[in-house]
Formats: C-alpha cells, sequence, structure tokens
C-alpha cells in the first residue's frame, strides 16, 4: 500500500532559506541545498520548494539552487512560486522538480492547469489552494493569502481537478500559525470531491496531529509543514517512526 | 560507461545525477556506435507508450537495442522504459514494444479497487518474488517511488517484484540481461542509488 507522506516545505528567497534553522551539523541553516540534503537523509518523502522571490535575479538564483538540490536529493521536488505560465514549468522541470505547483498563476489565468496538464501530465501538475473560511463559507485567497477572491474553494478545487490538476495542497489560513492541528473539516470536505492526491497543509504543531490527520481521515495522502520541521520541534525520523506504530502506512 | 538512450522522451537530469552520485559514468546518446561500445544500457521514458514505442522505430533505436540485449549486453528499462522492454502496450490502442520481455502493458483502473486513486503514485513497497542481482543492496519491502497509470500483466517467470496497490502490480521484472523497473529508482532514495548501483557493477 502506498504510505503516507511527510514533505516539509522550504520557503526560498534570492536563493536562501528564509527562515534560518539550527540542526546539528548543519553549518550553514540558510543553505537550502544542504538542508535539503538533511531531510532527505531524516526520511522526508519528497520537498516542496517555494520561492518567494520578486526579482529576476532571485528567479535565477532559485533555479540555480533547484539544479543544485537535484544533483544531491534523490527523492521527488515540488517546486511552486512565481508560476505563472508554461514557460515557468519549463524553466523548473528542466532543473530538476519532478511536479509544479500553482496558486494565483491558476486563479489569473484559468487556463494554465490545462495547458500545462496537456504538455506534462496530470502527475506533474499540483494546484495549490490558500482557504479561509468567511461566514461560514470556504472562499480562495490569492497573492499569499492576502486578497479574498470571493471564489468558494471546494468547486474552485473541482474545477482545477477537473482540468487536469493531478495532487491537491490545501492550505488552511484558519488553521496555518495556530499550531492546533491540520483543517480536518475543509480536508474532510475536499476529500469528497477529488480522487487525485490531497496534502494537508496548515496547523501542524505537534506528532499527534499528524497521526489525529492520518487517522480521521484516510483519503489524505501527505502532510505539510515548514516551522515545526525548521525549528527541530518535530524530527521527521521520530514522526515516522511514530506513524508506523500507530499502525499508519509509513516509509521508514 | 554506461549509455542512456536520448529518444526525446523524458528528462534524464535526475537520472544523470543519480549515476554521478553513485559515482558512475554515463553518455546521454541516440547513436548505435555509442551505444554498442556502452557496457550497459539504460531505457528511461515517460509519457505514453505509443509516442515512445513510435519514435524508438522512427529512429530504428529498437532493432539496435533488441539486438544489443539479444547479444547480452545489460539492459534496464525505468518507468516507461520498462514497459517498452514488452510485446503490446495498451494505451490509446495497441501497440507494439520491443518484446524482450513476455507480457503486456494495461490500464490498472481494471484490475483495482476503484476507491484507490489512479495514477498510483508514491512510495510503496517491494515484495521480491525472486531472486536478482538487482537487488544485491536492497532488502525485500524496502520503498520505492512510482507514478504510473498502466502496469505489465503476463509477464510469467520474469516478475522479480511486485508492489501491493489492491492488486499485485508488477514492480520489477528480469529476463536474464534485461531488466526493467516501473518505478523511479532515481527518485527513490537510497535504495533506489543501490539498485542503480547493483545495475552498474552487473558483468557486462
Amino acid at each position: 500500500m502506498i504510505t503516507k507522506r511527510i514533505i516539509p516545505c522550504l520557503d526560498v528567497k534570492n536563493g536562501r532559506v528564509v527562515k534560518g534553522v539550527n540542526f546539528e551539523g548543519l553549518s550553514d541553516v540558510n543553505d537550502p541545498v544542504a538542508l535539503a540534503e538533511y531531510y532527505s537523509g531524516a526520511g522526508a518523502d519528497e520537498l516542496v520548494f517555494y520561492d518567494i522571490t520578486a526579482s529576476a535575479e532571485g528567479r535565477q538564483l532559485f533555479t540555480d539552487v533547484l539544479r543544485k538540490t537535484a544533483e544531491r536529493v534523490f527523492i521527488p521536488l515540488t517546486v511552486g512560486g512565481g508560476i505563472n505560465t508554461v514557460d515557468d514549468f519549463d524553466r523548473v522541470l528542466k532543473c530538476g522538480a519532478d511536479k509544479v505547483s500553482v496558486n494565483s498563476g491558476a486563479i489569473r489565468d484559468p487556463g494554465l492547469i490545462a495547458q500545462a496538464a496537456k504538455r506534462y501530465g496530470d502527475q506533474c501538475v499540483v494546484l495549490s489552494v490558500d482557504v479561509k473560511r468567511v461566514d461560514g463559507v470556504f472562499r480562495v485567497f490569492a497573492r499569499g493569502g492576502r486578497e479574498n477572491t470571493g471564489m468558494e474553494a471546494i468547486s474552485w478545487i473541482r474545477r482545477c481537478v477537473e482540468n487536469g490538476a493531478g495532487e491537491v495542497v490545501v492550505n488552511s489560513i484558519d488553521t496555518d500559525g495556530v499550531r492546533g492541528g491540520f483543517d480536518l473539516p475543509l480536508l474532510e470536505a475536499v476529500c469528497d470531491v477529488v480522487a487525485v492526491p490531497v496534502i494537508a497543509s496548515g496547523g501542524a504543531g505537534n506528532m499527534a496531529h499528524f497521526i489525529d490527520l492520518f487517522k480521521a481521515l484516510p483519503k489524505v495522502d501527505a502532510g505539510l509543514a515548514a516551522s515545526i520541521f525548521h525549528f527541530g520541534e518535530v524530527k521527521i525520523s521520530d514522526l515516522k517512526q511514530k506513524m508506523a506504530d500507530a499502525g499508519i502506512p509509513t516509509r521508514l | 560507461m554506461i549509455a542512456i538512450v536520448d529518444y526525446g522522451v523524458g528528462n534524464l537530469f535526475s537520472l544523470t545525477s543519480s549515476f554521478a552520485a553513485i559515482g558512475q559514468e554515463v553518455v546521454v546518446t541516440a547513436d548505435p556506435r555509442v551505444l554498442e561500445a556502452a557496457d550497459k544500457i539504460l531505457l528511461p521514458g515517460v509519457g505514453a507508450f505509443g509516442d515512445a514505442a513510435d519514435k524508438l522505430r522512427a529512429t530504428g533505436l529498437d532493432k539496435v537495442l533488441v539486438q544489443l540485449a539479444k547479444q547480452g549486453k545489460p539492459l534496464m528499462g525505468i518507468c516507461l522504459g520498462m514497459q517498452l522492454l514488452f510485446e503490446e502496450g495498451h494505451e490509446y490502442g495497441i501497440h507494439k514494444g520491443l518484446g524482450l520481455i513476455p507480457g503486456k502493458v494495461v490500464a490498472m483502473k481494471n484490475v483495482i479497487p476503484q476507491a484507490l486513486k489512479i495514477p498510483h503514485m508514491g512510495w510503496n513497497a517491494l515484495d521480491f518474488q525472486k531472486e536478482s542481482p538487482l537487488f544485491a543492496h536492497i532488502k525485500n519491502r524496502d520503498c520505492v517511488y512510482f507514478v504510473h497509470s498502466y502496469y505489465a500483466t503476463d509477464c510469467r517467470e520474469a516478475v522479480i517484484a511486485t508492489a501491493e496497490y489492491g492488486a499485485m502490480l508488477t514492480a520489477a521484472v528480469q529476463m536474464g540481461n534485461v531488466f526493467g523497473c516501473q518505478f523511479h529508482p532515481e527518485k527513490s532514495g537510497t535504495v533506489g542509488l543501490n539498485i542503480l548501483r547493483a545495475f552498474a557493477e552487473m558483468e557486462g
């Protein structure tokens, strides 16, 4: 049976990891390549690199980082941030990315997912969506969660999957940063309408939150987090052992 | 020297990097003379069976690969490259493969429970069915990374490992000097590198 994936997410700006981390044996805590190698060695099942650079020079640094990472880290790499055109897909796939995640780019150009899926295959196209409850309705937020698009989230996700998104990262703005656990009601609503892998993001504060996620929602395929891994509060090797002990299919 | 067949299918960046990581020299080529001079041949591939098989035939590489395999040169296919080793692929019509391994490649949607997602994507454990030099450095139940919607069936004695996904899906095959991995060793961490290393170490 397919194992549940644990995915650390690295925010990269101008070629450097944004939140510095202190790990034993890691001399440069802001070096994305070193951090990626560290996580891969600790048992991460996949890595997400998120480019939060705005400038063209920064973009170039990002692809350099990506290439160096793909030369040394042999687990799937998903890349997001600044993906607005099929050419952007091309740029990062050539540097060793396996999957490309689109968020605001798909909102601006609703044809992007279909074009990219046709050229690279559905399995290559990941929809990333930031969701927040507004008056009890799940709404899609754009621009890093700052702007309410007014679109209803579940139907948006379903439409994107119909257009060819092969995987969905569901990031709950409501639970993000709260560290009280993943947004199970939102994730359940998404799992009910799509038949592609769903990755939970936003809210993980400890190991038990991942166990709760996979026990409560067996249809969720992966859990993604950033700061709890970066700050060493949760060690991926410990987490995966705990998951296996709890009877969750896990790659050890 | 390992030759990676370049026939315009898929991105070879991770594969060439994997061999570099285990200290193996590779050459990416479509030149029959280079393939002939190589110790071993690796056939990669992503995409649809028919397109890839057409590309091999259009360049004449199909005949070259079959001939070199029959001469005993170790040949390994990865993902779609593995599927191309079989007799037939049933993806958007029926297409002829290289016929180096018995069997055909068919959609998994007809054999796995409907509740399971397609593609079969992610890390899954290998269940060894036979001993193989390909497994010299890995253990039964080690996990590898899969992404595929079609699988090889009717492979008779060629199956050396399966992966459980609502059905026992063919994960790796061998017929003498011809090997195939449905999964991506270049994306399967240390286990994957150890599979590539085992292939690289085989006697040519």
